[in-house]
Formats: C-alpha cells, structure tokens, sequence
C-alpha cells in the first residue's frame, strides 16, 4: 500500500550528488578500519585450522605453545557456551554458528578453526599457533554438491535435516523447498519449443579486500567492547554474548569502517574467538584473519548443479518452466535454495511452473551470504535457456522478454501477486539504449539477461538529535558498506530543510540506538532511510509544538516549510517563519533537547529489477574472453544519491563478471582448497574490464516516504547469465557451466577433451 | 631474536625503529609507527593495498622488510595531501565516488599518485594497466579510471 | 631468522657458506617474502645482496652485450629504452611479472632462482641465450642460464653459491625476440603457458632460432625441435603448424588449478606460433 505521504518529486537534496562525509578519511589514510585499532596492552591473537577436510579431533596439546615467551592464552571448544545446543536445519543456526567459529569434536572443512591463542605480538602468536598439536584422525569427504548427494557419501552430520526433506534422501539434504502454480505437463504440450539443460556454478567468495579483523576486551565480570569489522554489529553483540555466555547488553560493539562485506561480513568467525582469549588472558586481544584464512574459512556462496527446463510457444510465450536447484553451503545447513528458486522464474508472468530447492551439505566452508545470495545462478540458468529458446525461435531476446514479463498484479512465479515493479521499464529502457542497437564486430557476442532481487526492510532505529545552533547529529546503526552516510544526510537535510553539510550522519555503537539489523538486503538506503526521514519528520513536529508555544496557537496551526515553522490555517494567526535555529538556540529553555526518533520494522522494501547488456569476444584459439562493452539498467526507485547508485550497479557487474568468467574455489582430491591467494582466485583487475555504462530508471517503490528499493544486491543478478549468453552467441556453442575459463570453453569449442 | 635498529625517512620525517627481521615495512608502518593507511588485504603482493613509494619507486609495503628501509625515503598515503590540501587525486576520488569501502583507496591513491609523476598524460588502458595490481572489489574500476584520467588532464592544465 | 646485508658477493658465500639450516638470498624479495609470510620457507639466514656496489647496475658493454645486475628491478629494466630496443622480448617478459608495485622490486635473477617452470622470464632468458655468473665458495664460473633449472622449486645452485650477474649476448642484426603467455586474466596470473623465441634472420629466412616454453614441464624448457621446424623457413604456414606441433610435442605438462594438460599442450602450439611471428616481424625490422 502506497504510503500517504510518499513525495518523489521537488526535492532539493535528494538526487544531488554531495561529498560522502568519511570521503577525505577515506581518501588520506585516517578512516579506521577492522584492523587498525589498538589498546593499550593489547595482545594477538591466530588461529589453528584444520589441514583436512573432514577429521576427528583426537587430542589438542597447547602444553607447548603455552609454555613460550608472551604467549597468554590458548582457547579451545571447551572455551565457549557449553549451553547452545544443536537443532535440525536452521533452527540450530546458533549451535552451527559456534561450530564454525571453533570446531567441536569435528573438523569439518579445510581451515575450520580448531584452537587459539593470544602472544604478545603478532608473530609471537603465529609461533605459538604453529606450536600448537593437534592429532586428527582423517574422515572420508565431499566436496562436490552432486557427489555429496549420492548415495555412497559420507554423511557430514547426521539428524540435521529438516522434517520437509522427502523420505530416501541421502542424510547430507538438509532442506527442501517446492513452490511453483499450474499445470506443468499441460503447459509443456502446449510449447513448440522445449528446451531443457543442465547448469553448474562453482562456488565465489565476496573478496572483499579488507580482512576479518577485530579487537575484544572482556573482563571475567562478563562485560565487554568489540571492535570489528562487520556489516552488522547488533548482530555480533547478540552472537557473541550468546557464544561465550554473556549477558547481551553487556556487551558493547562498535563496527568500524567496513573494507567491503558484500554478505560475507553478516555473520561472525573471529570476533567470538578474541572475546575468548580476551577473557582468558584478561586483556584486549586483536585478531586479524589472513587473506588465506579469509577464503579458507570465511563464507563463500554456494556452488549449484541446477536442470532448467522452459517451453515456448514460436511467438515467444512461455508455456511452462520448471527448475531444480541443488545448493552446497559447506558443512551447515544454510546453502541460499529456496532463493534460488524462488528467483529463478521471477521476471517472467507464467501460467505453469515449478521450482525444487535442496540445499546439501559438504565438507567446505559455511557459506555466508553473497550479494543477493542465490539469486545469480538462478539467473545463469534461466536466462541461458530463455536465450537459447530465443535463438532456436529466432525472436528477439528483449522483444520475449517484454512478451513475458512479469507486471504489477501478475502472480510471481514463487506465489504472491506483484505490486509496482520496474522489469518493464528497465526492458524498454535497455532496447532504447544505444549499445543493444550497435552492430557487433567480427568475433563478438550479445548477451541479455534480467535479474531479479527480493530487498530488504528489518528492524532498524535511528535517533536524530538537533543542536543548539541548528546541525543536526543522525545516528543510524546500519554500518555504511557503500556511502550510505550521505544518503542518510541528504535525506535528513530534504525532510529538515538545512543544508546537506549541517547534517552528520554517524553509524553509533550498540549502545546507542535500539537493535538494527545487518546491513544486508540491500536495505540501508529503504529501511535507515525511512527511519531518517521518519525520525526527521518527529523532530520537525517537536520543532513546530516549540513554535507553537511561542506564539501561543495549536500545534496543528503550525507547519514546516523549507527549515522554518510557519503559521498555518486560518486561525494561526501572522508569525514571522520562525527558522530551525532559532528554535534550537533556546531548547534548553523550552522544554529541553529536541530528538527525533524512529524504532520499526519496515515491511515494504519493494523488490528491484534489472536488465544489463554485454558485448564478449572470445579468442578461439585460447577460450580466452573479454568483455568489450557493459550496459547496466536497474530500477532503483528513487535514487537519493545517484553516483553511488551507479556505483553499486557498476561493482555488482564487475563482480558478476569475475563470477562468470575466472572466480571459483578449486578442491583438490584432498579436499583441500587449492587457491587461497588472490594471485589464484582471480578476481578483475582494472584491466580487465571496460568502463561499465549504467542506467537508473526510477519506478517509485509504494513502500518508501520517497519511492527508493535497494539497489546493491540486484546488479550482481543478470551478468552471469547476460556474459554467459554473449559468450554463447561469440563461441557459438552453449557453455553451462561457470567459470567460463579458457579450457572449459576450449573444451566446449571441441578443440579438445 | 635479536631486532634491527633502522633509521629511515617518512613522508619527509625522519624516523627510527626496531623490529624484527621478519617484519615487513607494512608490519612496522601499521603496528610500529601506527601509520594505519596502508592496509593489509593478502600479505603477498597481489592485491595492492599496501602501496607506498620507496625512493619514488611503486612498491607493495608487504613486499619488503623493516630492515630493507635503511636509509630509504618512502612515502605513504598519510604524506600525500600538505597540511589541509587534498591534493587533485583526493580530490576528485571523493567527488566522484571512485571508493565505496575506501580499503583499497590509500594503495589506489599511492600508485595513481607516482604514475601522475611519471606520465603526466596516461590513456585508459595504461592507467588501467598501472593499477592492474590494485584490487578493488566495489567499483568495477570505472569511477577510479575516470577520476585519474580526469585529474591528470587538471593537472595538465594547472601546470 | 637472521638479516644479513653483506657488502660483496665474497662475504654474501662466506656467510651462506657457513650458514646451518635454510638460507636464502634477498633481493626483490617478492617471492622469498610470500613464501616467508605464508609459512611456505622461513629462512634461517636471509642474506640481502642488494647493498653489493654495482648490483642495480644494468651495462652495455663494449662489445654490444649487456651486464645486469642481480638486483636491477624489472621497472628499471623497462624504463632502459637501449636494452628495450635490443632485448625486447626479454623486457617484455620481465615486464609481464606481477603488477606494477612488483616490478619496482622483482629481478631476472629472483625470477630464475625461484625454480618455477612458469617463470615469465626464464623462457626469453633461454631463448635470448643468457648466462650468469655464479660466484660460489670455490670461485666464480659462468654457465648457461639453462642450467640454473632443476625442477620446480629447485635450482642447481650448490650450498654456498649465488648468482652475481646476469649476461645477455649482443643483439646482432637481423635478430629479434618476444615472449607471451597465456594468462587468464589481463594481468597479475602465473603462466599457464609461457613461450619465448629468439631468432636471427638472413634476408626473409630463418637462420637461427631458439623456443623456450614455460610452465608445460617441471622446469622451463627448450624445444629444439620447435627452432627446427622454422630455421630455414621464411615462417610460412606451413613452418608455423610445424612449430606448433613441435611445441605441443615438447608438453610435458600437469593438471592444476591453473590449467589441464590438454589445454597447456593446446595453447603451447598457439603461443610458439603467434610469438615466432613477433619475434620474425621484429628482426625484419
């Protein structure tokens, strides 16, 4: 339901493009990020990981690490919350979290955590961790979601599925989901054309360039402070408390500035292991993971074995379609499934399909959430078959699209019917941009694909507290992944009437505001926005009740215009405007300080759409490809700062391109991750990639004062399969399976096995 | 283990430490002498963040140990703006958004800074080749190619 | 572990002579410190060579050949626009190693000494024809560059030697070199395969010809039979698809994370072929 008071236009700050408040911290080396804090007689402290795959701890002896120079603490399992217990699926989501964090009686995948300790410098610690032995006892394991599925695989952990997964599956299936309408079989007679593949994606990691890192201080009187880097540090305080037994309220964290997170930063790995060892040593400990660490034990996505199948009739309607989607999220359950398939048909209006999710367990890491987590393969996989539908059918690819699309008040292919969305307008804005019309050159490939991603509201409480010269001071508790700062700003100053520059925004520790949920699904902009505007909004109305009482009328006879109260309705009477300063320079006198709050959930982040647009070469000789031309259109609602909208659509292609074409974690048959270096885990350089054009078209979300949705998540969602179908149509021969590397693209070619 | 006194040059300070030999110039940068802009992103030379400049030559400040500074001058992202003036690459970085987190920003700022010394007029593709070992994972690069053409082409006019 | 900085190449054996457990010789520092940082190889005794008089010098001498020392950065090497125009391929190898804050320290002979077959600059130092001058307990000697290689990793360096210098021939006319390699991304990759090639023209024929492949084999390796197959060919198709057999023959390659063996032994072909053509169209000058 559309909001009463939503304004999308006349604005005088939003849609402006102002300095970020952090920009000169960011741009001279001052801004503090996870690892450069300090404290007075700080420690260090590394982390003992597993060699193996799979393995039964059999003895830890800390005897010899703990008898070294400066070595303060060692920690084990035995270290944490003995009262969190374990549940099937994700109601044991606490108990897998510790279990993650330091391994129980198992080790479970390359780089699980199974010890500690804390020295009095970093290489003194590193030394002791090396000094630590532990004896394993080596367990069969699976990498590979297919394999781990099988009948003859080990089983990871046994009782963990959920009631919903059907009878006979192997023990590794944690979690099922089915959803879909119609009649799949009368629909597929109907088509012309049935089209049905295979797809495999490997699993990426965020890289984000800034490491784990943060520094604990908890005393043996259970209180404590964390700093760390996290995109939600609400939800650190209540992991945290819960895994070493603390009181949550006792436990203050702040976040620092965030290195980038993109969804692996939701969730915590080393913050409750230097609460640990700061506890034990009873000082403050610093732990900072190695870029190693991070893609050995931090959260990649998952990796998919997906079969698509979709029928078209030859004018391009969809028929039906239907998907099987099969997610590893590494030795947890948790792998994003029931987004993959309830993504995977999103953009299209369909009258029959079907979509199966199974998410399965591995002995690899546990997966954390990665920029609309799950949502990128679905795409791969139905927009690859949509294209060659498109190919075999001879239509054009935007052309069907449009003929299918998904529209306010069709039924979404996972249930509900839509509200206002956008898919339309990015379409017809994409065949309008110039680059869809260019002719390609010799040896290039077009591809296409939409995207589609839920957003976000949640919990979230913002304070704005004026001062006495009229600045104002916002508080937000949503840790600033990408220049929300100057969103929440802008906002303030449109809703406040004062120049942007006369509001600081600050993301303030968890002492300081009511629970904020992470900053995830893509929900800053939406959800602290609408807390800013709406918190603003209370400060203007304490603003007007002062005015008011100064002129002795209603509070309803004054209203707020351009920073000023003035005099509204007939009986107000004539008042000079009275400006916001003026009425902060006496609040002290007048009933004191003057704050806007807001504490809510909202519930209306309005989903986004995008179509992007690639030009790719591949050299036939070497499978080598390279992107020549990129062209993002992605509805934002409303954009509130438009060249960090731009910017979230550009780094969301980039990512979508290192995903398509050279990211993937590589086992070895040891199940050992071969490629924990950014040398190996090849993420796009600057040379890699073209300028990246994009397009915000705006199509106002009904659930935002201004019309805004989350734009961060769903850039990330089309360039799989938009790279994937220009890659195709370069090669001339389908690729299924991501990365699209030189010899598998090769091997495609037929150039050899 | 015995640690190595070294005496060296700042950002035009002169500096003195002692570390041990297996510390690297950023170890002693970040937890020595708590000059925290560089930043460690890999430890091994290929993501870029740690870029400081060491007799005006690029490096990775990972790369190299402490003890290799004797008597060197370097220069790190702290010593790039004098007093309160950013200089033109801080600048237009802000304005134009060529940072999202910012971890990356001071190894971007370092290197874009001495290829500006040494190639007032860079294409794209040798700006883009320059920073082909600074890792940025938010931008896609587009913003941050654009701010350095554009602030070279200022700087061009200026001069 | 213990930092040494001697002021010669004599004191730099005496103290590695002498040395108990693991030495290594610092001098870019940008594989001996990822290995040291990543607890692959912790040196008990690193001996910095970089503070030896004249190690960063790069000479051409008076019979046209060039001296590098073993401490001249590949950023010094590109920015020398005479050894460029001599050794381009050399160059251009040395150029490809890692990013440009890597160049301001990575050296030829740190690149030789790390024994990696996929070593973008041993492949043009084969083909270029390069030796070093290795200074050892026993006095200095000279050899072929090919025989530094002795697997991956491994160098045929005896305890107590290094290597002083690096000595590239006179570039005759009618002679040109080139180098590639096969990288998945544009930059910042090891060589999935690398190949150099080094040849010497009279008129439009071939006369002499040198093919070193990288990364298809446990050490760099040279593939005679690849010069073979286009001495005495003006580098026609038909040499071409000779030379690439030849290169794909010479494979002797793994499947990693980098790459399988068929594609390596695939792209070898490639490589030799569309490298020879560089090499040939720049000796015609």
């Amino acid at each position: 339901m559309a909001l009463d008071s939503q304004k999308t236009d006349g604005f005088k700050q939003v849609g402006t493009r102002p300095d970020r408040p952090d920009g000169v911290d960011k741009v001279t080396g001052r801004a503090r990020f996870g690892a450069d804090m300090t404290a007075p007689g700080m420690l260090w402290g590394a982390i003992v990981r597993s060699p193996h795959a799979h393995a039964r701890i059999v003895k830890i002896d800390t005897s010899k690490a703990e008898a070294m120079d400066g070595v303060k603490a060692v920690v084990t399992r035995a270290d944490f919350s003995t009262s969190v217990a374990p549940a099937r699926g994700m109601r044991g989501e606490m108990w897998n979290t510790l279990e993650n964090v330091m391994a129980g009686e198992t080790a479970l995948y390359d780089g699980h955590a199974v010890a500690a300790v804390a020295a009095t410098s970093a290489l003194a610690a590193r030394d002791a961790m090396k000094a630590i032995e532990v004896e394993y006892e080596v367990l069969p394991h699976v990498t590979d979601v297919d394999k781990a599925m099988a009948e003859d695989a080990p089983v990871i952990r046994a009782d963990t599925a959920e009631a919903s997964v059907p009878e006979g599956m192997h023990p590794n299936v944690v979690r099922y989901h089915e959803s879909g309408h119609g009649d799949l079989g009368a629909g597929f007679a109907e088509a012309d054309l049935v089209v049905e593949e295979h797809f495999v994606t490997e699993a990426t990691h965020q890289g984000y360039i800034e490491p784990h890192a943060c520094l604990a201080t908890l005393g043996g009187d259970g209180k404590g402070e964390l700093w760390c880097c996290t995109q939600g540090h609400w939800n650190v305080q209540k992991v945290c408390a819960a895994l070493l037994d603390l009181e949550t309220s006792q436990l203050r964290v702040t976040a620092s500035e965030i290195g980038g997170g993109f969804g692996g930063k939701t969730t915590v790995f080393i913050e409750p292991v230097a609460l640990a060892l700061s506890r034990k040593a009873n000082k403050p400990v610093k732990v900072v993971m190695t870029r190693s660490e991070v893609f050995r034990a931090s959260g990649p996505t998952a990796s998919t074995s997906m079969d698509i199948r979709i029928g078209m009739k030859k004018d391009g309607t969809i028929t039906a379609a239907s998907g099987v989607f099969r997610c590893q999220g590494g030795a947890f359950p948790g792998a994003p499934m029931e987004f993959t398939a309830m993504c995977a048909f999103a953009p299209y209006n369909l009258k029959n399909v079907s979509q199966i999710g199974y998410d399965v367990m591995t002995n690899r890491p546990k997966q954390a959430a990665y920029r609309a987590p799950g949502s990128p393969m679905a795409a791969f996989a139905v927009e690859s078959v949509i294209d060659e539908l498109c190919n075999k059918l001879d239509l054009d690819t935007i052309d069907t699209r449009l003929k299918n699309a998904s529209k306010e008040g069709t039924q979404a292919s996972f249930g509900p019917k839509w509200d206002r969305i956008g898919l339309v307008e990015t379409l017809e804005a994409a065949k309008a941009h110039p680059h869809y019309s260019e002719p390609l050159k010799p040896g290039q490939g077009r591809g296409i694909s939409c995207g589609f991603w839920f957003n976000h509201g949640g919990e979230t409480a913002v304070s704005l507290a004026l001062s006495e010269d009229g600045t104002a001071q916002l508080a937000v508790g949503t840790p600033d992944i990408g220049g929300s700062r100057a969103s929440m700003a802008m906002m303030a100053a449109e809703e406040l009437g004062i120049p942007y520059e006369n509001v600081r925004c600050t993301v303030v520790d968890t002492a300081s505001l009511g629970y904020n949920e992470i900053s995830h699904g893509s929900r800053v902009t939406y959800a602290s926005g609408l807390a800013t505007i709406k918190a603003a909004r209370d400060a203007v109305k304490k603003l007007c009740a002062r005015a008011a009482a100064k002129w002795g009328i209603p509070e309803d006879a004054v209203k707020w215009e351009d920073g000023c109260a003035v005099p509204s309705g007939p009986n107000a009477g004539e008042h000079d405007p009275m400006p916001l300063a003026k009425i902060t320079a006496k609040m002290g006198a007048t009933g004191g300080p003057i704050v806007g709050h807001f504490e809510a959930t909202p519930e209306g982040a309005g989903v986004s759409f995008a179509t992007h647009i690639v030009d790719a070469e591949v050299d036939q000789e070497t499978g080598k490809t390279s992107v020549s031309r990129y062209t993002v259109v992605q509805d934002a609602g409303k954009a509130i700062h438009p060249t960090y909208v731009e910017g979230q659509f550009q780094g969301g292609a980039a990512q979508g391109i290192g995903w398509a074409l050279n990211e993937e974690y590589v086992y070895g048959d040891d199940g050992r991750l071969q490629n924990a270096t950014f040398l190996d885990y090849r993420i796009p350089v600057a040379s890699d990639l073209p300028m990246i054009d994009t397009v915000i078209v705006e199509v106002p979300n009904p659930g935002h004062p201004y019309g805004v949705r989350g734009v961060g998540e769903t850039s990330i969602c089309p360039p799989l399969a938009a790279i994937a179908n220009a890659v195709s149509n370069a090669a001339g021969v389908r690729l299924t399976q991501l990365p699209m590397s030189p010899p598998r693209i090769l091997r495609a070619l037929g150039t050899h096995d | 283990m015995s640690k190595i006194h070294v005496t060296t040059t700042i950002n035009g300070d002169e500096v003195e430490f002692l570390c041990d030999p297996r510390e690297t110039m950023l170890d002693v940068l970040r937890d020595r002498l708590g000059l925290t802009g560089a930043k460690e992103g890999c430890g091994t030379g290929d993501c870029g963040a740690c870029s400081v400049t060491v007799d005006d030559r690029l490096v990775c400040s990972c790369l190299m140990l402490g003890a290799e500074a004797e008597g060197k001058e370097i220069a790190t992202v702290e010593g790039i703006a004098t007093e309160e003036k950013l200089h033109p690459l801080q600048k237009r970085f802000i304005e134009y958004a060529a940072l999202q987190c910012g971890v990356c920003t001071p190894g971007i700022l370092v290197a874009a800074k001495n290829l500006l010394e040494r190639n007032p007029d860079p294409t794209e593709t040798e700006v883009r080749y320059w920073l082909a070992g600074n890792l940025c994972r938010c931008t896609g690069y587009d913003k941050i190619i654009r701010a350095v053409m554009d602030t070279a082409a200022e700087m061009r006019e200026a001069s | 572990m213990q930092y040494h900085t001697p002021a010669t190449f004599g004191d730099a054996v005496a103290i590695a002579s002498g040395a108990e457990g693991v030495t290594r010789f610092l001098a870019g520092g940008t594989d001996v410190l990822v290995q040291l940082r990543s607890d692959l190889v912790e040196p008990d005794n690193l001996i910095d060579i970089k503070r030896v008089p004249g190690a960063s010098d790069i000479t051409k001498n008076p019979d046209g050949s060039w001296t590098l020392g073993v401490a001249a950065t590949g950023a010094e090497m590109s920015e020398h626009a005479e050894l460029g125009r001599d050794w381009p391929g050399l160059v251009e190898a040395m150029d490809l190693i890692g990013s440009t804050q890597v160049q301001g320290r990575a050296t030829l002979t740190g690149n030789l000494c790390n024994g990696s077959p996929a070593a973008d600059s041993v492949p043009a130092m084969f083909a270029a024809g390069v030796t070093v001058s290795v200074t050892g307990p026993d006095g200095m000697r000279q050899v072929p560059v090919e025989q530094i290689p002795a697997g991956p990793g491994k160098t045929n360096l005896a305890k107590g030697e290094l290597i002083s210098a690096v000595h590239v021939p006179a570039r005759r006319a009618g002679g040109g070199d080139a180098y590639l390699r096969f990288i998945p991304r544009t930059e910042m990759d090891i060589a999935v395969v690398g190949c150099g090639v080094n040849l010497a023209l009279n008129g439009d024929t071939i006369t002499e010809a040198r093919v070193a492949l990288g990364a298809v084999a446990p050490t760099v390796v040279m593939v005679p039979d690849a010069a073979a197959a286009i001495v005495g060919t003006t580098l026609d198709d038909a040499a071409l698809a000779k030379l690439s057999e030849a290169a794909a023959a010479a494979c002797n390659p793994i499947d990693d994370k980098r790459g399988t063996i068929a594609f390596r032994t695939h792209v070898a072909g490639v490589l030799a072929r569309r490298v020879a053509r560089i090499a040939y169209d720049r000796a015609k000058g």
